[in-house]
């Protein structure tokens, strides 16, 4: 049996990067993130499991960072936005939130991405439904969804092209 | 807010599990933490150790021959994509879609949400109506605990401190016919109503047994006798039968008003909802695809 008592090093795989910072067992993967880290990508909003800011892959699972202990994913992949942008370019995902105005502030966005990427790992042609169904935990309070699901299409249709065209 | 202190324990064995749990007084148990970390985060619930069991191997798994059997730290996302479940299992399938969003249900588990028995928990009540037992392991060893003695009330449970949810069994449901149904303000939240049910019939369309439960109305997930004792010897599908098990079915019952919405319109959203879930019961065989 391990145990973690008081402030202990936890080792987490975050995009791709063995990270190590200290943390409580009380801290929240978000926090671990944003604080340990300084991976301030990762959003936090209700602090309870309601508006999917937070969200982030664990084992390219979605799941909300704040409903997460840091010390329970000791080990495990962690995927955040920062992980999303190669070599500066944004990723195909990110590019099709910016194209279809999926954004306005900004706020609630790294959390979508996340649920996204998600959604088009599992179903990669899902219909506009199936996207309001799946990022049905991930709340926005300034674009209005008709943008995101928009992003979300058009993500999945540029993928769907470009596999046929190799 | 943030999590009051606590120490950590990571056993990988039931027995080290029920170990820690029986020499901390004041442990919780700790498994996808969707349900419990909220609590946490608003110091609703401030335990001084968790015993985080997701990594005891062999606690997780889904097992369909014969009947189901699902182990206790078996993620919620996991029961619904399993496509055995869809086809034998279908209300199983049919509830876990309102349970939560795709990230929460990829960390909790289908133990959990049993475990933790929120009275609004869609889980608990598909268990009564699918008579499902409990193998629960403590200091004294296992025992096995029915869904119908298992919920006692508000977070409630027959699980002692020391004791650990391992495995939920669930029986064949060939022939049964099945039906679920909630009022919920937003899709993934929690429901201000809901009913889980399954019927049988003879091969005359007379209906031999019925089981009515209600979530998210009372203090615990309740089994409705007064509708299931409408119900049955009635024919299957029959309006007039359904509307009549609605009419009855909170009596007896002893609803709960919350912040949320009061008493009243919870007794009428309930009995609503008896009367649509029973009628489409008719339409889905535990064969059938999913009709909701």
């Amino acid at each position: 049996m391990d145990s973690r008592l008081g402030s202990v090093a936890v080792e987490i795989i975050v995009n791709g990067e063995k990270r190590a910072a200290v943390a409580e067992p009380r801290m929240l993967l978000s926090d671990f993130l944003r604080h340990g880290l300084g991976l301030t990508g990762t959003h936090v909003g209700c602090e309870q499991g309601v508006c999917g800011a937070c969200t982030v892959l664990i084992d390219g699972q979605p799941a909300r960072s704040c409903l997460t202990f840091a010390v329970q994913v000791e080990g495990a992949q962690v995927e955040t936005v920062e992980g999303m942008a190669k070599a500066g370019e944004l990723s195909d995902i990110q590019q099709a939130y910016r194209s279809a105005h999926g954004l306005q502030c900004g706020f609630c966005t790294p959390g979508f991405l996340a649920s996204t990427q998600a959604l088009l790992q599992e179903n990669p042609d899902p219909t506009d439904e199936q996207i309001r169904e799946y990022l049905s935990g991930n709340v926005c309070r300034c674009t209005g969804y008709q943008g995101i699901v928009a992003a979300v299409r058009s993500a999945a249709d540029a993928r769907k092209a470009s596999s046929h065209g190799s | 807010m943030k999590p009051a202190k606590f120490d950590y324990y990571r056993p990988y064995s039931v027995p080290e599990a029920i170990e820690v749990l029986s020499s901390h007084p004041d442990s919780k148990v700790l498994a996808g933490g969707q349900s419990l970390i909220p609590l946490m985060n608003m110091r609703l619930a401030t335990p001084a150790a968790l015993v985080d069991i997701s990594r005891i191997e062999g606690l997780s798994g889904i097992d369909t021959n014969g009947g189901l059997r699902l182990g206790a730290t078996t993620r919620q996302s996991d029961v619904l994509g399993n496509a055995v479940i869809q086809q034998r299992w279908p209300l199983i399938t049919s509830a876990v879609v309102h349970v939560g969003h795709p990230a929460t249900r990829a960390r909790g588990t289908f133990g959990g949400s049993i475990a933790h028995a929120d009275p609004a928990a869609e889980l608990s009540a598909v268990m009564l109506v699918l008579d499902a037992s409990f193998g629960v392991q403590g200091p004294a060893g296992s025992r096995s605990v029915s869904a119908e003695g298992f919920f006692l009330g508000h977070y409630t449970t027959e699980l002692a401190e020391d004791e650990l949810l391992v495995e939920i069994k669930i029986p064949d449901i060939s022939g049964w016919y099945w039906g679920f149904g909630e009022i919920v303000r937003r899709h993934g939240d929690y429901a201000l109503a809901g009913v889980a049910a399954s019927l049988r019939a003879d091969e005359a369309g007379l209906v031999t047994d019925a089981r009515i439960a209600l979530f998210a109305v009372a203090h615990r997930p309740v089994r409705s006798s007064a509708a299931e004792a409408r119900l049955v010897g009635t024919r299957l599908g029959d309006p007039a039968a359904a509307d009549e098990a609605g009419r009855v079915a909170l009596d007896g019952v002893e609803v709960a008003d919350d912040s949320f919405v009061s008493a009243t319109y919870r007794r009428e959203a309930a009995a609503s909802v008896v009367k649509r879930v029973v009628r489409e019961a008719a339409t889905n065989s535990r064969s059938g695809t999913d009709g909701q």
